[in-house]
C-alpha cells in the first residue's frame, strides 16, 4: 500500500471528535474520492495525511514510511503534493515562482532565495506548465489569472514536487461546472501519466462518479462507504448524507457539450515523456 | 405564512446599550461631567492676549522669512536631521523586521512571541520625547541621542504594525507552501514576504515621514538636528530665522509626502 492509514482521530479544541478512528489503505497509482457532508471532516483527514494539522492519536504510512510523530517532516510533506479548494497560490509571485515553489522542499535556501533553481527543475517547471496549458502565463502574477487557470497553477506546483501522492481538497468547488470538469480531467489524466496516487475531496457526487472509481463516504469523522463508485446506491447516499430523496436530484448531464483542456493547445501533451 | 398586512411595518436597530435607563444614564452623566470639565479649565486672558501678540509677530515673521543671517546654522541643522531620519530610519527597519517576525503568533513559538512582544510593549510605553532626554542624558547633547530616539520610536513602531500584518496574512498562502516542505525560513520568503512587502515599503516611507518631523521635536529638548537651530532661533526672539527653519521643515515634509506617495503608487 503506498499510503496506510490507521486509527487516525482529530480532536480540535475541547470540541468531538472530527475524526473517528479512520482506517484507510490506497495502492500506488489510484485515485480516490473522498466525500460526505459539511463538517464530516474530510478537509481534516486530508489535513492530518501531510500533518497541516496534527492528528490527535492514529498513524499515517507513506510507502512504509511512517509520517506521524517524526521531526524531519520536510521530508516527508515534499513526497505529498497539495491541491487547494481556494488555489492557495502566492497571490503576488507569478506563475512560475509559484510553480517552482513545489521544489522548496528539495532546494537549499539560498536557491529559493535568489530564485536560483537548478536547471533540471527549471525545465521541468515549463514542461509542467506547458502540460496543464499555461506556458504563456510564466510571468505573469498569480492573481491576474482566472479560477481555472489558478487551479492549473496548483496542479503544476504539486506536480513540480514529484510526489507519490496527491491530496486535493474540492479542487472544483470555487469552479464553475465545465471548469470543474476540465480541472478534475486534468486531475485524473496527470494521476493515469505518473501513476501517482490520489485523494479527492468531493461535494459534487455526480462528479466524483464521472471521473473516479472508488469513493470512499465519511460522516461524522468515520468511514461509511469504502467502494466503487457505481455502488453509491440511493440507500448508500443516505447512510452517508442522510435522509433525501437521491433519485430525484441525480441529474445526468453527460451530454453537456466539454472542450478538452487542450482543444486549443495541441502540443501541451507531447512533453510528456520527459516529465514523467 | 399570514397575510402581509399581519407583519409588523416598523423596524429599529437595536441600540448599543440596551437598557433604556443606562442608556440615557451614560450617555447624560458624559454630557454632565464635559460641561463640569470644560468650565474647570482656568484660562489666563491677560497672558493669552500677550500670547497672541507673540503669535502675530511670529506670524509676521512668516512674511518676511529670513533665511539669510542664520543660513549655516540652518545648513548644519537640515544636515544633521536628515542624516538623522535616514540613518535611524533604516537602523529601525533592520531592528523591527526579526522582531515584528517574532512578535506575530502564527510564525513563532510562543517563548519567542512573547518575548518580542514584550520588547515592543516595553519600546511603546514611552513618549519619544521622554526617550529624547533619556538618551541626551546618557550620551549627551547632539545628533547620537536623535538618531537613537528616532531608532527607538521606528522599532516601536514598524515591528508592531508589521507583526499585526503578519498575523493577518492569508492563511491558505502559508498552508500551501508548508505543504511542499518548504523550511521556516522558505515560508517567510515565499508565503509570508510576498503578502507584507507592499505594506512594509509604505510604512516604512510613511515612517521616514515622522522621523523627519521628529527630529526637529527632538533637537528642542538637546538632541540635535534642525530642532536645535529652531530652537535657537525662538530663544533668541528671532521669529523671522524661526519662520525661515519651519517653512523648510514645511517644504520638506510634503517633497517627502509626495515623493512616498509616489512610490507607494508605484508599488500597488
Ligand atoms: N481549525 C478548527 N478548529 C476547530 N474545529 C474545527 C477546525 N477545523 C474543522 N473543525 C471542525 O471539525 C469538523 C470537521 O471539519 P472539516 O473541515 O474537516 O469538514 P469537511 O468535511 O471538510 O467540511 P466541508 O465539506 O464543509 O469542507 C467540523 O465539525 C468543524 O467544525
Ligand atoms: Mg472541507
Amino acid at each position: 500500500m503506498l499510503l496506510t492509514i490507521e486509527g487516525l482521530t482529530k480532536r480540535y479544541g475541547t470540541g468531538d471528535a472530527a475524526l473517528n478512528g479512520v482506517d484507510l489503505a490506497i495502492p500506488a497509482g489510484e485515485v480516490v474520492g473522498l466525500i460526505g457532508p459539511s463538517g464530516a471532516g474530510k478537509s481534516t483527514l486530508i489535513r492530518c495525511i501531510n500533518r497541516l494539522v496534527e492528528p490527535t492519536a492514529g498513524r499515517v504510512f507513506l510507502a512504509g514510511d511512517e509520517v506521524t510523530g517524526r521531526r524531519d517532516l520536510r521530508f516527508m510533506r515534499r513526497r505529498m503534493g497539495m491541491i487547494f479548494q481556494e488555489f492557495a497560490l502566492v497571490e503576488r509571485l507569478t506563475v512560475m515562482e509559484n510553480v517552482l515553489s513545489g521544489r522548496l522542499g528539495y532546494v537549499p535556501y539560498w536557491r529559493s532565495l535568489l530564485r536560483r533553481y537548478p536547471a533540471a527543475d527549471v525545465q521541468r517547471a515549463f514542461a509542467t506548465l506547458d502540460r496543464v496549458g499555461l506556458l504563456d502565463h510564466v510571468d505573469k502574477r498569480a492573481d491576474a489569472l482566472s479560477g481555472g487557470q489558478r487551479q492549473r497553477v496548483g496542479i503544476a506546483r504539486a506536480l513540480l514536487q514529484q510526489p507519490d501522492i496527491l491530496l486535493v481538497d474540492e479542487p472544483t468547488a470555487s469552479l464553475d461546472p465545465k471548469t470543474s470538469r476540465q480541472i478534475m480531467r486534468l486531475i485524473c489524466e496527470v494521476c493515469a501519466e505518473r501513476s501517482l496516487a490520489a485523494v479527492v475531496n468531493m461535494h459534487d457526487v455526480a462528479l466524483a462518479q464521472m471521473f473516479l472509481s472508488r469513493i470512499v463516504g465519511l460522516r461524522q469523522g468515520r468511514v461509511v462507504y469504502d467502494g466503487p463508485s457505481n455502488g453509491l446506491t440511493p440507500e448508500v447516499l443516505t447512510v452517508i448524507y442522510g435522509e433525501e430523496d437521491w433519485t430525484r436530484s441525480a441529474q445526468r448531464d453527460d451530454d453537456v457539450a466539454d472542450e478538452d483542456v487542450h482543444g486549443a493547445r495541441p502540443h501541451g501533451r507531447e512533453p510528456l515523456a520527459a516529465v514523467g | 405564512m399570514s397575510t402581509l398586512a399581519s407583519y409588523p411595518t416598523r423596524w429599529r436597530r437595536p441600540p448599543f446599550i440596551a437598557s433604556a435607563y443606562w442608556r440615557w444614564a451614560i450617555y447624560g452623566g458624559a454630557l454632565v461631567y464635559l460641561v463640569l470639565a470644560v468650565g474647570s479649565v482656568e484660562v489666563n486672558w491677560a497672558r493669552l492676549a500677550e500670547g497672541l501678540q507673540r503669535g502675530g509677530r511670529l506670524f509676521a515673521g512668516f512674511l518676511t522669512p529670513d533665511f539669510v543671517s542664520r543660513w549655516s546654522d540652518i545648513v548644519i541643522g537640515m544636515q544633521e536631521s536628515l542624516t538623522m531620519t535616514v540613518t535611524s530610519t533604516v537602523a529601525g527597519i533592520l531592528v523591527s523586521v526579526p522582531i515584528g517576525v517574532g512578535a506575530a503568533r502564527n510564525l513563532t513559538p510562543l517563548p519567542v512571541y512573547l518575548a518580542c512582544r514584550a520588547v515592543i510593549a516595553l519600546s511603546r510605553t514611552f513618549q519619544e520625547v521622554i526617550i529624547a532626554i533619556l538618551f541626551v542624558a546618557m550620551v549627551g547633547f547632539g545628533p547620537l541621542a536623535g538618531f537613537l530616539t528616532l531608532t527607538f520610536g521606528t522599532i516601536d513602531f514598524l515591528a508592531k504594525l508589521l507583526a499585526e500584518d503578519i498575523e493577518d496574512i492569508d492563511k491558505g498562502q502559508v498552508e500551501a507552501i508548508r505543504s511542499t516542505g518548504g523550511s521556516w525560513l522558505q515560508l517567510l520568503d515565499y508565503a509570508v514576504t510576498p503578502q507584507v512587502m507592499p505594506r512594509l515599503i509604505g510604512l516604512s516611507l510613511y515612517r521616514l515621514d515622522i522621523n523627519f518631523r521628529e527630529s526637529a521635536v527632538v533637537g528642542i529638548v538637546g538632541a540635535g538636528g534642525i530642532g536645535a537651530t529652531l530652537n535657537t532661533a525662538l530663544d533668541r526672539y528671532e521669529y523671522d530665522s524661526a519662520a525661515a527653519v519651519l517653512l523648510l521643515i514645511i517644504l520638506i515634509v510634503m517633497a517627502a509626502e509626495y515623493g512616498s506617495g509616489l512610490i507607494r503608487a508605484r508599488l500597488q
